[in-house]
Order: C-alpha cells, then sequence, then structure tokens
C-alpha cells in the first residue's frame, strides 16, 4: 500500500531524511519510531504530499505522491501532530467542510460524517465549537476529519501527544480499531505505544532506517540482555552454584550486593522459562529468596540503544549484551 | 465541477470565519457608519450648493447642480479610502492565521490545488465585501425616494462598479501579502503599506512628470477610478484592474507553490 524508496529530504544543507526506505503492507499498522528531530514529521509530510521529497520516491495505494499528488491525497487521511482545527467552528461544520474538500460527494457526504462522529465517539459535542472541546477531544475530531473520506491510509503523527493517560488508552484503541480497515502509520516517541498498537515498527534517527521488525522480533534479537535478576541471601559462591545447576540456565553472573543479599543475572537457554526452578533451587539450598524479577529490554531500551550507538552497526549487531546496569531494575519485560 | 465545489466549499468556510466571529460584524458596522457619515456630508454641501446655485437662478444663471456628479461621486470615492483601511484587515488573516494554527496541513493535504484554495479565499473575501457595498448603497438608494427629481442610475452602477474593482484589487494584494508570513499583523501592515502605495501612485500624474512617473502614475490604483465614477466605462480602466487582481492571484498561488518546495 506504501512503498518508500530512498526517500530523501534535504532542508538547505540539513538533511532530514537521508534514504529511507520502507514498505507498509495493506491493513497493517506500522510504528514509526525515533526521537524528536529524527525525521518522522517529514517523511509523514512527504507521504501526504505536503512536501516534496529532494530524492527519491513514494508511493501511496501506487501513485507517487509528486507525480499524482491529487490522487495521492485522495486516499490518505493525515492528522499532523497538532490536529488541523478551525476553532470558531463547531464539530459538525467542521467534518462537513472537511468532507467537502477531500472530496466525499454531496449524496454520501451525511452518512461518512456519521460514520466517523461515531467511530471516532464525537457525537455528544457535534454541535460544540472546537475552541471549547478539551485537547482529548481535540483529537479525536482531528481523527474523525482524517477518516471523512474513508481513506485506503491513515497517517498519524504523535496522535497521542499531550493527552492524558486515560485519554491515551482511548485514542490507542480506536487506533487499533481502524487498523484493518485502513493501512496506517503512526509516529511516536512513546514507546509502550508501539508495541501496543503496531504491527511492525521502523525506528529512525537522524533521517536514517536504523531497524525494522516487529516489536516482537526487535526484543528478540536483543535478547542477550532478556535475563532474570535474582536477589537472595546467602554465601555468593554457593548461591551462584545453586542457580548455575536449575536446568535450563545458560549463564549466571555476578550483579552485585549488598551485605548479606547478594544479586545474580541469570541467563536462560533459548528463551526457556526457568522462574520457578530458580526459585525452587534458591530456597531448597537453604537461602532466603528476596525477590525474582525479569530485566527484560524494553523496547525503550532497544530504541535507547540503537539510537545512541552507530546506527549501522547496530541493525547488524544481533545481540550486544548492553551494560548491566542500564537495564532498570525490576523492569518487566514488555 | 470539483473545482467550483471545492472553490465553493472555501469560500463558505472564509464566509463563516467572517460572521462566525465579529469580524464580518464590526467592518460591516464601520463601512456603514461612514457610508451613513460621508453621505451627510454630501447631501448637506449639495444642498448648500444647490441653494446658492438657485439664488443665482435669480439672476438668470447657474445650472442645476447634478446629484451623481456633487453627492454620489465624493461618498463614492470617500468609501474607496475606507475600502484602503478596512480591505487589509480583512486579507491579513486569509493565509497567515492558517499557517499559524496549522490548518493550511489540512488544506494543503487535501485532494484541492492551490489555485482553488486561492481563488476561494479571494472570493469569500470579495463576497463580504459587495455585501458591504450593497448595504452602503442603500443610503444612495434613498434617492430615489427623496429626491424631487432622481438621479440617473447609470453612473450610480459605474460607480459601485469602481468602488467594487478598487476593493477587489485590494483583497487580492492582501491575499498575495498574507501568503508570505504566518503572522498576521506583518501581513497587515504589508497589505495597507502596499495598498496605500498603489494609491499614491495615482498622485504622480501630473504634466511635468518624468517617464518612470508616468509609469508609476499609470499604476496607481485611482487613477483607473475616475473614468468609472464619471460613469464611463473604459476598456483600458477595467483591463487594469482586472490584470491587477489576476496578477495578485496569481502571485499568491507562486507563493504558496514555492514556499512547500523552500520548506
Amino acid at each position: 500500500m506504501i512503498e518508500v524508496t530512498n526517500l530523501t529530504k534535504k532542508y538547505g544543507r540539513t538533511t532530514a531524511v537521508d534514504g529511507v526506505s520502507f514498505t507498509v503492507q495493506k491493513g497493517e499498522i506500522l510504528g514509526f519510531l525515533g526521537p524528536n528531530g529524527a525525521g518522522k514529521t517529514t517523511t509523514m509530510r512527504i507521504l501526504t504530499c505536503y512536501l516534496p521529497p529532494t530524492d527519491g520516491t513514494a508511493k501511496v495505494a501506487g501513485y507517487d505522491v509528486f507525480e499524482a499528488p491529487l490522487e495521492v491525497k485522495r486516499r490518505v487521511g493525515y492528522i499532523p501532530e497538532t490536529p488541523p482545527l478551525y476553532i470558531d467552528m463547531d464539530v459538525q461544520t467542521y467534518l462537513d467542510f472537511a468532507a467537502k474538500i477531500k472530496g466525499v460527494p454531496g449524496k454520501s457526504r451525511k452518512a461518512r460524517i456519521d460514520d466517523a462522529v461515531e467511530k471516532c465517539r464525537v457525537g455528544d459535542v457535534r454541535k460544540t465549537l472546537i475552541g471549547k472541546l478539551s485537547k482529548g477531544y481535540r483529537q479525536r475530531v482531528g481523527l474523525a476529519q482524517a477518516i471523512i473520506h474513508n481513506p485506503d491510509v491513515l497517517i498519524l503523527d504523535e496522535p497521542t501527544a499531550g493527552l492524558d493517560p486515560k485519554q491515551i488508552i482511548e485514542t490507542r484503541e480506536l487506533i487499533k480499531s481502524l487498523g484493518g480497515e485502513h493501512t496506517i502509520v503512526l509516529s511516536t516517541h512513546i514507546l509502550p505505544e508501539v508495541s501496543m498498537t503496531c504491527g511492525r515498527v521502523v525506528i529512525i534517527n537522524r533521517g536514517k532506517v536504523v531497524a525494522e521488525d516487529t516489536p516482537d522480533n526487535l526484543m528478540h534479537r536483543l535478547r542477550g540482555a532478556a535475563a532474570l535478576r535474582v536477589e537472595a541471601k546467602g554465601d555468593p559462591e554457593q548461591l551462584e552454584r545453586a542457580l548455575a545447576r536449575v536446568p535450563g540456565v545458560a549463564k549466571v553472573s555476578v550483579h552485585g550486593g549488598s551485605t548479606g543479599t547478594q544479586l545474580f543475572d541469570v541467563e536462560a537457554s533459548d528463551g526457556r522459562d526457568v522462574r520457578a526452578e530458580l526459585a525452587r533451587s534458591v530456597v531448597q539450598g537453604g537461602f532466603e529468596l528476596l525477590g525474582l524479577s525479569q530485566v527484560g529490554m524494553s523496547l525503550e531500551e532497544i530504541f535507547l540503544h540503537l539510537t545512541t550507538t552507530d546506527a549501522a552497526a547496530a541493525a547488524h549487531e544481533a545481540a550486544p549484551a548492553p551494560e548491566p546496569s542500564a537495564a532498570p531494575e525490576g523492569q518487566v519485560m514488555l | 465541477m470539483t473545482a467550483l465545489r471545492n472553490i465553493g466549499a472555501i469560500l463558505e468556510k472564509e464566509w463563516r470565519h467572517y460572521f462566525g466571529s465579529p469580524i464580518a460584524y464590526v467592518a460591516l458596522c464601520m463601512w456603514t457608519l461612514l457610508f451613513g457619515f460621508f453621505y451627510n456630508f454630501a447631501v448637506e454641501f449639495f444642498l448648500r450648493q444647490s441653494m446658492m446655485m438657485s439664488q443665482q437662478m435669480e439672476f438668470g444663471g447657474g445650472p442645476k447642480l447634478s446629484m451623481n456628479e456633487y453627492l454620489i461621486r465624493p461618498v463614492m470615492q470617500n468609501m474607496a479610502v475606507v475600502a484602503l483601511f478596512i480591505l487589509p484587515m480583512l486579507t491579513m488573516r486569509l493565509y497567515a492565521e492558517e499557517k499559524r494554527t496549522g490548518t493550511i496541513e489540512l488544506l494543503a493535504t487535501s485532494p484541492i490545488t492551490d489555485w482553488q484554495i486561492v481563488l476561494g479565499k479571494f472570493l469569500g473575501a470579495l463576497a463580504l465585501y459587495v455585501l458591504m457595498i450593497v448595504v452602503g448603497l442603500i443610503n444612495v438608494a434613498l434617492l430615489w425616494y427623496f429626491a424631487s427629481s432622481p438621479p440617473e442610475w447609470k453612473p450610480v452602477v459605474t460607480g459601485a462598479l469602481a468602488l467594487l474593482l478598487v476593493g477587489a484589487s485590494f483583497i487580492s494584494l492582501g491575499l498575495f501579502l498574507s501568503t508570505l508570513t504566518r503572522n498576521q499583523i506583518v501581513a497587515g501592515i504589508l497589505g495597507f503599506g502596499f495598498a496605500l502605495m498603489f494609491w499614491i501612485f495615482s498622485w504622480f500624474d501630473q504634466p511635468t512628470a518624468t517617464a518612470t512617473l508616468k509609469v508609476l502614475a499609470y499604476l496607481g490604483i485611482t487613477n483607473h477610478m475616475e473614468n468609472l465614477a464619471k460613469g464611463v466605462i473604459e476598456l483600458k480602466d477595467v483591463v487594469f484592474y482586472v490584470s491587477f487582481i489576476a496578477f495578485g492571484l496569481f502571485l499568491a498561488q507562486q507563493s504558496v507553490e514555492s514556499q512547500r518546495w523552500r520548506a
């Protein structure tokens, strides 16, 4: 549905997007992840024909954004970072205007507006001026605008930015419910969002694609860090041996500890869940088990890892074991 | 067909914006107030002059004063000055505001061309201005009701046309200048400044003027109003205004497009 090949955008001397390529299949939800200034918005603006690319091509539904912008625009719904709302219009009028300029024919306009209103749950504010709406509602009105012409592709630039947690959850559910019917590209720098809503992630940094995979696979690829942290009381050496004896444990390393309590990082071979056995062996060995937690690499860390180390190397490194201290204690893997 | 519908949608949106906010009401109010003010002055002046003339009549001289010439024409010319002040304020927001609030992204990513947006915006502002002129003409219409011998209607129509064309030129100019900035005040100052400049060019039209000044004088916006105000529709005047308007719209469209490339 979306085909981006070697896309480059330069603003004067600075290169905002540098040879980005990716594809999005029909019905897929693609997460576009990157720190601020990575080139997410620029890429999205090119996809929506708001900006022309400096080099490379982008095709939406088979139409080139440069050669057939009107065809692309007919098939794309877009919310920029700040929803483009006219604050002196009421929601109904705004959606009516949006429907008109998006080319929804007069006959089906009412039905399309009703549909968008219902999907985005803005029915109770239909007659309210947009200027008087809360941020959450404004975001939803923006989304209603984006789906008003039933586009094949939805491009959402940070759709949950600035919302409160409840609104964020609602918006994510809304986006998920729109997937399947629409092909969605969504950008964010909030990581859990990606693992919750997206089927695939493209991580972008300084204008370049750093990694592209499913959220699960990305975590697998950096599994080296996926480990259990055991906190126990007892003789360090005996403890270490007891832990190493547990079937399925590949590696035990001392993480540190204070007087009396010891911390170990235990890595299991091929992703086996050895928590129960570990607990048993510690207790049966006569030690006191104080804590047992998973120190997986959250997407957040993968993201930090990928975007702070050398971009090219990170994309190919299968299992770079990061500094153990980099993983926050007790972090439950996403 | 779709082009017309798109232009219509933008026009309606601008119109709604003017009337959904105090802008249209304040503009109409001030315009009508000033129209009435100048009209009142003109009527009093006209009556005084007529009185003097009729006194001279006793001595066998003094023609009957033309209402078109001594009453309606000065009012129309004064209102062109009012338009010079008010219209840049109506046009300054057209693009600047969309840029500031980010709604320009909605327009730019919709299947609608820059030309359609520019034309829709121009016609939206023009429609409000037409309404202002029509409301103002009610004053003039009273003459048919009260005057013993009513004025000629044709020069009134051409006078209104002159007012319309001058105003449309200001709107077109202001629209273009509004595309240059995201700051409404800047757009407003530019709009007023340039409109005033084209106004002043008319003053260069003097017998002693050099060639350069003559060219500038030709660009003067009020020079081309005089014939129309007298009731003479000259092709070169109409062509001047129409090209002025078209050029402004062309610049606006070019400016919007080039900003996309430079962005």
